[in-house]
C-alpha cells in the first residue's frame, strides 16, 4: 500500500477545518477529517486512522474510540458502493423488509456482507430521517427515497453499469 | 398560518437571492440595526416559542439561563442531529430552505452574544450539509456573516459540523462532547451547557425549527407569534407524517388544530390509505408513547384531542402521549404493534451509548426478550418482564434516552397488552408472514 | 453546610458530595460504588448503583428532587436531607442495577481471580436478589492480554472507566479505550498493542470486577487463601507503599494499598507489581487492615476489624430467617427459634 497522505487540496481543506475551532481544540476537527478520509481511502483502516490523528496532533487511540462509536465509519473494507438501508419503524410500515429482502437476494449476500465482485456492500442502519419519504437507502451522499423492488432492480442495474 | 415553509416551493428558494426577494434576511437587518440583544431575547421570551426539538422548553428561558462571565467566549449551537424515527422536519427545511435556518442563527447569535456559532448536522445528511455550506458562503459573500456584519459592529462566524452517525448525539452534551471530536457520551448534569458547555463555555444548544423561528419573531414581534396557536402552546409546529396515510410529507400547522384533521383533511395527511382504517399513532416521535386509535382522536374524557404540547399530554402516559418532536407516525390495522415496537426497541439498544448500566443492558434486554415474543418464542411471563424493565430504566439514566427507550415499550403493552399475548400464545399463527393480530369487536376509526 | 443522610445529620464543606459525606458517617450508610473512585478525577456518574433520593434539595427549597439522583457527583447543598438505606425506592431500584450489571455478567465467579474481592460481588450480595429473570444470550468476547503483565476478560467488564481515567490520569500516555457503544462497547487497544508503561498495572487495582486481572498471579490461588501484609520498599518510581499477598512463604501477588473503600490512593509502579515477589524486596509492616466481613479475612487477624456494613448485616438477618424458617425435620434435629420469635 502506498503511503497514506491527503493530496494537497484536501490538506488545504484540513487547515481550513482546522481553523473552524479556537487554538488547542483542533480535536474538534476529528469527525469532518474522518470523513474526508473515508472519502478518499474508501474505509477506516487503523493505518488511516493513525495519519488522522497525526494531522490532529492527538492520541491514535482517541482516533479509535471516536470512529468506532460512529456507525457511519467503516472499520473493515467495504465495496465500490455501500447501501445502508434504514430498518427502523416508519420504513418498515412502508413495505421496507420486504423490499430489504428483495435487495439482499438480488444482490445475493446478507447485511454486512460485499458482493464477490466487491461492488456492492449492504449494511443495515437506524432511521436516516425520511421516514414519509420510505422506504429509504442512502448510497454515499445520495438518498434513494419511495423505495420498491422494481426501483431497487433499476438502482442496482444503474450501478452495475 | 404558515412561518417557516410560506415559501418553501418556491423554485431555487436555496438561493440568496431569491430567499432575500422573499423578504429573506430583513430579521438580521432590523435585529442588528434597530434592535439590542436584550430586546430580542424579550421577543423571543414574549413569544412563547417552546423548544421544537421535543422537550419543549421554553426558547426564551433557555437562552435567560445562559452564563455570561466577561472575557470568556459564548456560543449558540444549533441541533440539526435529527435521528428520532419518525422525524425528518429539520431535514426538509434545511434541503429546502437552508436560509432560513442561517438567517435564524445570525439573529438567534446576535441575541446571545455568540460571535463563533456551530450548525451540528447528522453526518448521513452529507448533502444537506453541503446546501448549507454553499448557502453560508453566499450569507458571506453578502456581508451577512464575517466581520461587522452590515455595518451593525457585529461579528459572526458560522460553521457546519457533520456528526458520524450517533442518535445520542441529538442530546445537548453528547452532541457537544461530538462536535469537541469525542465520543458521543452524554455529560452528567449539572453543569448544564448553559454554564458550561461547548469547551466548557456558556453554551445554548436549540433545534433547526426553534431557531428557524427567532426570525419571523424579529420581524413581527413576539406577540403576533404568542397570537397564533393555543394557550401555551403558541406558533407552528412542522409534523413529519409517515406511515400509512394518503399523503406523507412535512406540514406546518397553527398549533391547535385538531388531531383529527390533521390526519383526515386534504389540507394535511388526507386520511388513512385507501380501505383501511386507523389503528394506532405515535405522535411525536419513536420515544413517545403510542396511542390507539379512540385515544389520539379524543382524550378519556371525551375531548376532541389537539395537536398542541398540553392537549397531546392530556390525561399523562395513562391516556395520554406527547407532542415531542412532531414525528406522526400514523398505523393502520395491517399493521402490528409487536412488530414495530421491536423496531423501535431495536433502535435504542443500537443507540444506546452504554455509559450507564441500566440503558446499557436494558435496552439490550427489551431488544432480546421483544425478539423472540415477535418470533414466536415469548413466555407468558416476559410482557411482565419488559414492564418492569421499562420501569427500572426510566428516570434512572444519565440521558433521556432511557426514558425514550422505555415509554415505547411500556406503552405498547398499556395499550396493546392482547397482542402481545396473541403472539405468545399462538406463535404458530403470529409468526405467518403478514399476520396481525385483529382485536375482537375492534372498531378502529374510519 | 448541613446534610441529613439516613436521619443522621453533619456538617460538610460546601462542595462536598453526597457520596463524600455519607461516607465521613460510615459505611452503614455509604451508597455502593461500582465506577465511581475518589482518587480519579472525573470518575462516577455512570453505573448508577449510588442512586440515592433526595426528600428535601436544601433549606432554601426543600422541595424534593424529582428522580433518583447519583450520590457520587451530586453536590451537598445546605439543609439536604437525603435517604439511601431507608428508602424502598432506592433499594429497589438498586436490585434492576444488579441485574443489569449481572445481564451480560459470565458468573463465572468459581474461576475468576477477583472472587472474594470482587465488588460486583459484594454489590450483588448486598443489594441483589437471588434469582434471575433472564433467559437470553449473554453477549460475549474473547480474552486478550494487555501487555506482557494484564489480561482483559471483557465479558466481566461493566465499564466503570476507572482504567480508562486511570490510564490517562496516571499513565504518561493512554494506549488503550472504550470502542464501540451500548452493550457491544469493549475495552481495547484496538490494534494488536500491548500497554508498556511503568504505571499501567494500576488498572488491575482500580478494576472493580476481574475483567483486568494480573498474570503473575493468575490461578496461583484464592484470595482467602492468601494473607495481605503492608510493606514499603524504597523505589524511585513511586512511593513504594504496597499490599504484599503471602501464600505460605511465598509472595504470590502485589497490589497497592487500598483503603476501606476498595480504593488505592498510593499507585504503584509496575516494578514493584510484577517483579518484587521475594520477601527480601521489601519491608514489612505488619498484617493489612481487613474488613470483617470480607472473605479475606477469613480464620486471620482478630484486631483491626471494622465493622461490618449496614446492608451486610440486614443481609445476615435475613439469611438467619431463611435458615429458621425452613424445614429441618428430615435432619432429626430440633431448629433453635430465635427469641423473638418464640411462642
Amino acid at each position: 500500500m502506498s503511503k497514506i497522505v491527503f493530496p494537497a487540496e484536501t490538506l488545504e481543506l484540513v487547515k481550513k477545518i482546522i481553523a473552524r475551532y479556537p487554538d488547542g481544540k483542533q480535536k474538534s476537527a476529528l469527525l469532518p477529517i474522518l470523513h474526508l478520509a473515508q472519502a478518499e481511502w474508501k474505509w477506516c483502516s487503523s493505518e488511516v486512522m493513525d495519519y488522522v490523528a497525526s494531522l490532529l496532533s492527538i492520541s491514535p487511540i482517541e482516533v479509535y474510540e471516536v470512529a468506532s462509536f460512529y456507525t457511519m465509519f467503516h472499520l473493515e473494507p467495504v465495496g465500490e458502493h455501500v447501501i445502508e438501508y434504514c430498518r427502523t419503524g416508519p420504513c418498515c410500515l412502508m413495505g421496507g423488509v420486504e423490499v430489504y429482502d428483495h435487495l439482499k437476494k438480488r444482490l445475493k449476500i446478507n447485511t454486512g456482507e460485499t458482493t464477490k465482485d466487491g461492488k456492492f456492500t449492504i449494511k443495515e442502519v437506524e432511521c436516516l430521517a425520511a421516514c414519509g419519504w420510505g422506504p429509504v437507502f442512502q448510497i454515499r451522499e445520495k438518498y434513494y427515497m419511495h423505495l420498491t423492488k422494481e426501483k431497487v432492480d433499476e438502482i442496482i442495474d444503474e450501478l452495475s453499469k | 398560518m404558515k412561518i417557516l415553509t410560506e415559501h418553501i416551493d418556491v423554485p431555487n428558494i436555496d438561493t440568496i437571492d431569491v430567499f432575500m426577494k422573499h423578504g429573506g434576511y430583513s430579521a438580521v437587518q432590523k435585529a442588528l440595526k434597530k434592535m439590542t440583544p436584550d430586546e430580542v431575547t424579550e421577543e423571543v421570551k414574549k413569544s412563547g416559542l417552546r423548544g421544537r426539538g421535543g422537550a419543549g422548553f421554553p426558547v426564551g428561558m433557555k437562552w435567560s439561563f445562559l452564563a455570561k462571565p466577561e472575557g470568556v467566549p459564548r456560543y449558540l449551537v444549533c441541533n440539526a442531529d435529527e435521528s428520532e424515527p419518525g422525524t425528518f422536519k429539520d431535514h426538509y427545511l434545511m434541503w429546502k430552505s437552508p436560509h432560513t435556518l442561517i438567517e435564524g442563527m445570525i439573529v438567534s447569535s446576535f441575541a446571545l452574544g455568540a460571535n463563533t456559532s456551530y450548525i451540528y448536522v447528522r453526518g448521513e445528511l452529507m448533502y444537506v450539509i453541503n446546501i448549507l455550506e454553499k448557502a453560508i458562503q453566499e450569507a458571506y459573500d453578502k456581508g451577512l456573516l464575517g466581520k461587522n456584519i452590515l455595518g451593525s459592529g457585529y461579528d459572526l462566524d458560522l460553521f457546519v459540523q457533520p456528526g458520524g452517525g450517533a442518535y445520542i448525539c441529538g442530546e445537548e452534551t453528547a452532541l457537544l462532547e461530538s462536535l469537541e471530536g469525542k465520543r458521543g457520551n452524554p455529560r452528567n448534569k449539572p453543569p448544564f451547557p448553559a454554564v458550561k458547555g461547548l469547551w466548557q463555555c456558556p453554551t445554548v444548544v436549540n433545534n433547526v425549527e426553534s431557531i428557524a423561528a427567532t426570525s419571523w419573531i424579529v420581524n413581527n414581534g413576539g406577540d403576533a407569534y404568542a397570537a397564533i396557536g393555543v394557550g401555551r402552546s403558541t406558533g407552528t409546529k412542522l409534523i413529519s407524517a409517515s406511515g400509512h396515510i394518503k399523503k406523507p410529507g412535512v406540514y406546518e400547522i397553527p398549533l391547535g388544530i385538531t388531531v383529527e384533521d390533521f390526519i383526515y383533511s386534504d389540507e394535511w395527511c388526507g386520511g388513512i390509505r385507501e380501505g383501511h382504517k386507523l389503528k394506532a399513532v405515535v405522535a411525536g416521535g419513536s420515544s413517545v408513547p403510542i396511542l390507539p386509535a379512540e385515544l389520539i382522536l379524543t382524550t378519556a374524557a371525551g375531548e376532541k384531542r389537539l395537536m398542541t404540547y398540553e392537549s397531546l399530554s392530556d390525561g399523562g402516559f395513562a391516556t395520554g402521549t406527547m407532542l415531542g418532536s412532531g414525528g406522526f407516525v400514523v398505523m393502520d390495522e395491517t399493521a402490528c404493534i409487536v412488530h414495530n415496537t421491536l423496531t423501535f426497541a431495536k433502535f435504542y439498544h443500537h443507540e444506546s451509548c452504554g455509559q450507564c448500566s441500566p440503558c446499557r443492558e436494558g435496552t439490550g434486554w427489551m431488544d432480546k426478550v421483544l425478539n423472540r415474543i415477535e418470533h414466536g418464542q415469548g413466555r407468558k411471563e416476559d410482557i411482565d418482564l419488559l414492564v418492569d424493565v421499562a420501569k427500572k430504566i426510566e428516570g434512572n439514566t444519565i440521558c433521556p434516552l432511557g426514558d425514550a427507550a422505555s415509554w415505547p415499550v411500556a406503552a405498547a403493552i398499556r395499550h396493546f397488552r392482547d397482542e402481545f399475548e396473541w403472539h405468545i400464545e399462538h406463535p404458530e399463527l403470529a409468526t405467518k408472514p403478514g399476520a396481525v393480530f385483529m382485536r375482537k369487536g375492534a372498531s378502529w376509526t374510519k | 453546610m448541613k446534610v441529613t443522610i439516613d436521619n443522621i445529620t453533619l456538617e460538610v464543606e460546601p462542595g462536598t458530595t453526597i457520596m463524600q459525606a455519607a461516607r465521613m458517617i460510615g459505611p452503614e450508610v455509604a451508597p455502593p460504588a461500582m465506577c465511581y473512585y475518589e482518587p480519579l478525577k472525573g470518575s462516577g456518574g455512570k453505573c448508577r448503583a449510588c442512586l440515592v433520593k433526595v426528600t428535601a434539595g436544601s433549606e432554601k427549597d426543600p422541595r424534593p428532587m424529582p428522580k433518583l439522583v447519583p450520590a457520587c457527583i451530586t453536590a451537598v447543598q445546605d439543609g439536604m436531607i437525603v435517604e439511601n438505606t431507608v428508602n424502598e425506592d432506592v433499594l429497589e431500584t438498586r436490585k434492576g442495577i444488579v441485574e443489569f450489571l449481572l445481564l451480560n455478567h459470565p458468573l463465572d465467579c468459581p474461576v475468576c481471580d477477583q472472587a472474594g474481592e470482587c465488588h460486583l460481588q459484594d454489590f450483588s450480595f448486598e443489594h441483589g436478589v437471588s434469582s434471575t429473570r433472564t433467559v437470553e444470550e449473554r453477549n460475549t468476547f474473547e480474552p486478550t492480554d494487555l501487555g506482557p503483565n494484564i489480561q482483559l476478560n471483557m465479558n466481566r467488564c461493566i465499564l466503570c472507566y476507572r482504567c480508562v481515567y486511570t490510564a490517562d490520569q496516571i499513565t504518561d500516555g493512554r494506549v488503550h479505550g472504550v470502542m464501540h457503544r451500548g452493550d457491544h462497547a469493549e475495552i481495547s487497544t484496538y490494534i494488536e498493542k500491548a500497554i508498556d508503561n511503568d504505571f499501567s498495572g494500576n488498572v488491575i487495582d482500580v478494576c472493580p470486577v476481574g475483567a483486568l486481572t494480573d498474570k503473575t498471579y493468575r490461578f496461583k490461588s484464592r484470595v482467602w487463601f492468601s494473607k495481605p501484609v503492608d510493606a514499603h520498599c524504597e523505589c524511585e518510581k513511586c512511593s513504594g507503599k504496597a499490599t504484599i499477598w503471602y501464600k505460605g512463604d511465598e509472595v504470590i501477588r502485589v497490589t497497592g494499598r487500598k483503603n476501606m473503600w476498595g480504593e488505592v490512593t498510593d499507585f504503584i509502579c509496575n516494578g514493584c507489581r510484577f517483579d518484587k515477589k521475594k520477601t527480601a524486596d521489601w519491608v514489612i509492616e505488619g498484617p493489612t487492615n481487613v474488613s470483617r466481613h470480607s472473605v479475606i479475612s477469613a480464620n486471620k487477624y482478630g484486631a483491626n476489624l471494622i465493622k461490618p456494613a449496614f446492608p451486610v448485616l440486614q443481609a445476615a438477618r435475613d439469611y438467619k430467617q431463611i435458615n429458621d424458617d425452613r424445614d429441618r425435620s428430615f435432619l432429626g434435629i430440633q431448629p433453635a427459634l430465635p427469641k423473638s420469635k418464640k411462642k
